[in-house]
């Protein structure tokens, strides 16, 4: 009897729990409400599911657990009963998948307008850049990284010469408008995760990826490594703000860019590295 | 990794197959007793060791997939350049095939009971298949020599990272062929009964990896690109 | 479809399947050392996992240590952690749950439920276990080599896998841990080989595939999955091998590492990750198909009744087993693949969730009217279910791919694997050692120390397990061995988690009372005859207790029925054995 109890305990605990223990997802920041909204039919669905599992089985052992004389019903297969059972598993499952995908399709179409911004993870710190007046971003590359170039960016390419470096320090972006993070790594994979944006990514040395979000919000928000990068992972930390107009035009002004932080002798006599 | 999915399909559609002949869809429960009406669904009789080693093939199929499957995947890259491939492989598969022949005739012979035909096949697939590794490991020397080493570049590594995986195969074959040698010169009955099984397998493993190794050469030698090409056209 | 007319019995001629030559054991080295006695190599399997995953318990126990009092214990820095955490998570699930539910239950339970003497490969069986234990050993070493074992997290992803920052990185850490890898999966091939014959070609007469318990199909189509799958890992580990030891550049790109290029160029750490998660996904079901199987006859068995839906359940383990080769990239949503791939990882990943579904239901309704008997191996099957459902749920979170996006990579990862491929198969695990150790010693497990392991470990799981999604869900990432400095959680956080680790250690403590009743009861227990929990397959009608080299006295077992004649109407028993002739045919119509 005792497990009849448990059982109902551990239904009513998990649902109590859920509704009443104050460990939530922190305040959303981002547009990928969608993302949340989704989680939200899933917690339906599968706790609905869980407390009608669970119940009936508690059900079932108090019912029919064993007592002198009982035997039990002889039933091989219900076929119509299992049949059921499919096909109402089977919405339940596309009612979380359709929206999911619906979702995610939104997640991976990046809007025209989105800004690109770079992000750039070595072991153990973050470093950004971003577009300078032209909006573009200069082509870079691992294994031009050196102490005077950390971000290995091309010393001949036009478009980067005005991008502007934030290395190892903290982002600002501007609110409302919708950014695209091009995520790059000089060494191993880290994951760009700020859990109020929701949006993550890993970042892979040797190519570019990305993720794009809106910020609602402003405010500090702290950057995660989300990627076991060695064992400075835990302290892989960094700071995004996002800003309104103003004050981002304000922080911008105050940056430095590439041209600005490389002295120009060396950037005509340094060559692109051949391969 | 679309070739290792090819590879498993190719699996599940034999052991479709199979399970479509084991009545899956009865109801046990209604049949009590004999199972004589049913044909075919109690253990099969092939000789164990034969099933086990057709498992065993898969499994180094699967394997050779993979490897596969990372060589296009790796090949895709910018870094990648390919490489010669030594004349010396020619030779080599010529000698791989000689293998296979002789250990078939050592198997048409073993159903004979021509026991000096088997032993002569025996030996002859034995020699060549070790020719083969001699000549496997004098190519490894000369692209050495010629200044392809293993860690210069990708398409050296896959290269010498399959004809090695492909030659331990081999090696190993080698083990399992001394012993059935063994056999065919050993006058205990026991052995003589066997030895037609044990060159059977002999003869199936030695298939096996001439096959593996026909697509490895292609593979090697660059003619499975342009089907690649062809297959990520259609893909992309 | 033609059905056999009841009452057509007949006489059968005994043993048709030509009696296989048994090697007979000449001394006490043969016979229990290097045996080739399925069930010997299966109690050294079992006995070697127990104690290897014995060491995974106290690296998590000191692990918890960390998370739940972080700066309290000096010595478990942050290099240490990473490596308790890398070697719990690779014993766990390969060393521990693949070798205990295939090498140890499998060679246990195969030749005895399949009516076999030995399996078919002996010689090749004992040389399984030897290489098993080599690669055990081996991993052990990794503890004592210079810099420790590896930290790499149990994924072991490149580049970090193989660098300075990571712990035995640049050390011999991560070659002890591939080397070990490859023998572990040689030593598997040559046991996979004799489960899979044995099952195919090894069963006595009149058993059919339809007549065969749950469990063997589960960890037949276990092992198959695990042949095609493990080359996955071999491929893999041998070319990360190569990448540490030889300088290639399968996996590494051009990198920059505190400062200064190194030699690599141009690999794919995503590569890697294919690799991994082709053996990874399907390595999933590798351990819970033998556990859906074995829960099956634990479920009919001390219910009195036949499973419900037999044949749905062999098709869902037949069907899952193939679709989970092809989900296995729901494990790199956020990798940076191709994010179409998403689409249809998505979608498969969901569509594997309805077959399990189906043996969920199946199991409770085997419940349903059944005459339930709570022995412990019933509780124990209990717990599954509840600790199954409750983990395959969350996997419905993390496989649907936008809703894996913000919750990958937090603790609400490390709850839903706990929950599902650890606390779950585990559970079957205990029920299972609970049901057969009266028939591999002859006595039963001391009673009132087996419920005091289930409540103990059951709520104690649950209480871990169920709340730490919580933490994943406000975004606290995994593998973060320090969350003091964190501004997104509160103080409440860092209560829950010395909460999470004091449960761990009760949790930890009763597995001890466990181990201790497992030694205890083989000279203390009650005895247990032949057949205690009056079941139908055919390990409990040996001749012996425990069965002797053979197995079976002189003749084999001739099966008349499926495994699960439980409660049939107008038979005297509430079951009838397998091997019992004699037909209750009539009454079985569906009214």
């Amino acid at each position: 009897m005792a497990v009849v109890l448990v059982l109902v305990l551990v239904v009513v605990g998990s649902v109590v729990f859920h509704l009443v223990s104050p460990w939530w997802w922190t305040p959303i920041a981002s547009n990928w409400n969608y993302i949340d909204n989704t989680i939200i039919i899933t917690f339906w669905i599968t706790g609905v599911v869980f407390a009608a599992v669970v119940l009936f089985m508690a059900y079932c052992v108090y019912r029919f657990r064993h007592k002198e004389g009982q035997k039990a019903h002889y039933e091989p297969e219900n076929k119509r009963l299992e049949w059921w059972l499919t096909v109402i598993t089977g919405f339940g499952v596309a009612a979380m998948l359709v929206p999911g995908l619906f979702v995610w399709h939104r997640f991976v179409t990046v809007p025209t307008d989105a800004t690109e911004v770079e992000v750039l993870g070595q072991q153990w710190q973050w470093s950004f850049r971003l577009p300078g007046k032209d909006g573009k971003l200069g082509l870079a590359e691992t294994s031009l990284v050196t102490s005077d170039n950390p971000l290995g960016l091309k010393t001949d390419d036009p478009n980067g010469q005005d991008d502007v470096i934030v290395q190892a320090a903290d982002l600002h972006l501007p609110i409302g408008k919708p950014v695209k993070m091009l995520l790059r790594s000089i060494d191993v994979l880290h994951d760009f995760y700020v859990p109020e944006f929701r949006a993550k990514m890993d970042m892979i040395p040797g190519s570019v990826t990305y993720f794009w979000f809106t910020p609602t919000r402003t405010g500090t928000f702290e950057v995660l490594c989300a990627e076991l990068c060695g064992q400075g992972h835990p302290f892989m930390r960094g700071v995004v703000m996002v800003d309104t107009e103003e004050d981002y035009t304000a922080w911008l002004g105050q940056q430095q860019t590439f041209a600005q932080l490389t002295p120009p002798q060396q950037t005509s006599s340094v060559e692109p590295a051949s391969h | 990794m679309s070739v290792i999915l090819v590879f498993l399909a190719v699996i599940v559609g034999i052991s479709g197959w199979w399970l479509s002949h084991q009545r899956l869809m009865s109801k046990p429960w209604l049949e009590e007793g004999s199972v004589s009406a049913f044909p075919g669904t109690e253990s099969g009789s092939m000789p164990a060791a034969k099933l086990g080693l057709g498992v065993f093939l898969a499994v180094v199929g699967a394997l050779f997939s993979l490897f596969t499957s990372a060589y296009f995947m790796r090949m895709g890259l910018s870094d990648w350049r390919p490489m010669p491939v030594p004349k010396l492989l020619w030779l080599n598969t010529g000698m791989l095939v000689l293998s296979s022949v002789a250990l078939q005739c050592a198997l048409i012979a073993a159903r004979r009971k021509d026991i000096r035909m088997v032993r002569l096949g025996l030996i002859t697939g034995g020699l060549t298949a070790f020719a083969f590794l001699i000549g496997q490991f004098q190519a490894w020397r000369d692209l050495v020599a010629d200044g392809y080493y293993l860690s210069s570049n990708p398409a050296n590594s896959f290269f010498y990272l399959i004809t090695g995986m492909h030659g331990l195969h081999i090696l190993g074959g080698l083990f399992g062929l001394g012993r059935t040698t063994a056999k065919a010169w050993s006058d205990a009955p026991n052995d003589r009964q066997r030895l037609s099984l044990s060159v059977e397998l002999c003869a199936m493993y030695w298939h096996f990896l001439l096959f593996v190794w026909l697509a490895i050469f292609v593979l090697l030698a660059g003619w499975a690109a342009n089907f690649i090409d062809i297959c990520r056209q259609l893909l992309s | 479809m033609v059905d056999v007319t009841p009452g057509s019995v007949g006489p059968i001629p005994p043993a048709e399947v030509a009696e296989m030559e048994l090697y007979h054991p000449h001394s006490w080295w043969t016979k229990y050392v290097f045996s080739q006695d399925a069930k010997v190599i299966a109690i050294q399997y079992s006995c070697t996992a127990l104690a290897i995953g014995l060491v995974a318990l106290v690296l998590s126990w000191l692990m918890r240590l960390q998370l739940g009092f972080p700066g309290t214990f000096d010595f478990i820095t942050p290099e240490a952690y990473y490596q308790f955490i890398t070697m719990h998570g690779m014993i766990m699930v390969i060393y521990l749950l693949t070798a205990l539910f295939l090498g140890g239950f499998g060679n246990y339970l195969i030749p005895l439920m399949v009516g076999a003497r030995d399996m078919v490969f002996p010689y090749v069986n004992m040389l399984s276990y030897w290489i098993y234990l080599l690669a055990v050993l081996l991993l052990v070493a990794g503890f004592f080599a210079p810099g420790g074992p590896t930290g790499a997290g149990w994924t072991l992803y490149p580049p970090q896998a193989i660098m300075a920052g990571t712990p035995g990185g640049e050390d011999w850490g991560i070659i002890v841990m591939l080397s070990s890898l490859i023998l572990f999966i040689i030593g598997f091939t040559m046991g996979g080989l004799n489960y899979v014959v044995t099952v195919l070609q090894g069963r006595t007469r009149g058993m059919t595939l339809m007549r065969m318990p749950l469990t063997v199909w589960g960890i037949f189509t276990a092992t198959v999955m695990a042949l095609l799958a493990f080359p996955a890992l071999f491929v893999a580990c041998v070319m990360m091998l190569l990448d540490r030891v030889l300088g290639t550049s399968f996996f590494m790109p051009a990198i920059v590492e505190m400062g200064e290029q190194l030699q690599h160029s141009g690999g794919s750490p995503i590569l890697f990750q294919h690799l991994f998660w082709f053996f990874g996904h399907p390595e999933v079901y590798i351990v819970a198909l033998p556990a859906f199987g074995i829960v099956s006859d634990l479920i009919s068995t001390h219910a009195r009744k036949n499973i419900f839906g037999y044949r749905m359940m062999v098709w869902a383990i037949v069907g899952i087993g193939a679709l989970s080769f092809v989900v296995w990239a729901h494990h790199m949503y956020v990798s940076g693949m191709h994010p179409y791939f998403g689409f249809f990882f998505a979608t498969t990943t969901l569509i594997i969730a309805i077959p399990t579904a189906i043996k969920v239901y199946n199991w409770v309704l085997t419940l349903w009217r059944g005459d339930i008997h709570l022995t412990i191996p019933m509780l124990f099957a209990l717990g599954f279910i509840v600790t199954f459902v409750n983990g395959g749920l969350t996997g419905l979170f993390l496989g649907n791919v936008v809703v894996d996006v913000p919750l990958s990579d937090t603790m609400f990862v490390v709850a839903h694997f706990h929950m599902v491929m650890g606390v779950a198969p585990i559970m079957v695990i205990f029920g299972a050692i609970y049901h057969w150790y009266p028939k591999v010693t002859g006595r039963m497990l001391n009673h009132a120390m087996g419920m005091f392991h289930f409540w103990v470990t059951f709520v104690g799981a649950y209480l871990i397990f169920f709340p730490m999604h919580y933490l994943g869900l406000m975004g606290v990432p995994r593998r973060y061995n320090e969350l003091s400095d964190m501004g997104l959680i509160g103080e409440s956080a860092h209560h829950l988690n010395a909460f999470i680790s004091i449960m761990a250690f009760i949790v930890g403590f009763a597995q001890l009372v466990f181990l201790f009743n497992l030694i205890w009861s083989i000279r203390h227990g009650k005895e247990a005859g032949g057949n205690p929990w009056r079941a139908t397959t055919l390990e409990w009608q040996t001749a012996h207790t425990p069965p002797t080299h053979g197995n079976f006295g002189k003749e084999l077992p001739i099966v008349y029925r499926w495994a699960y004649d439980y409660s049939v109407p107008g038979a005297k028993e509430d079951f009838i054995p397998q091997n019992e002739p004699g037909s209750f045919g009539p009454s079985r119509e569906p009214a």
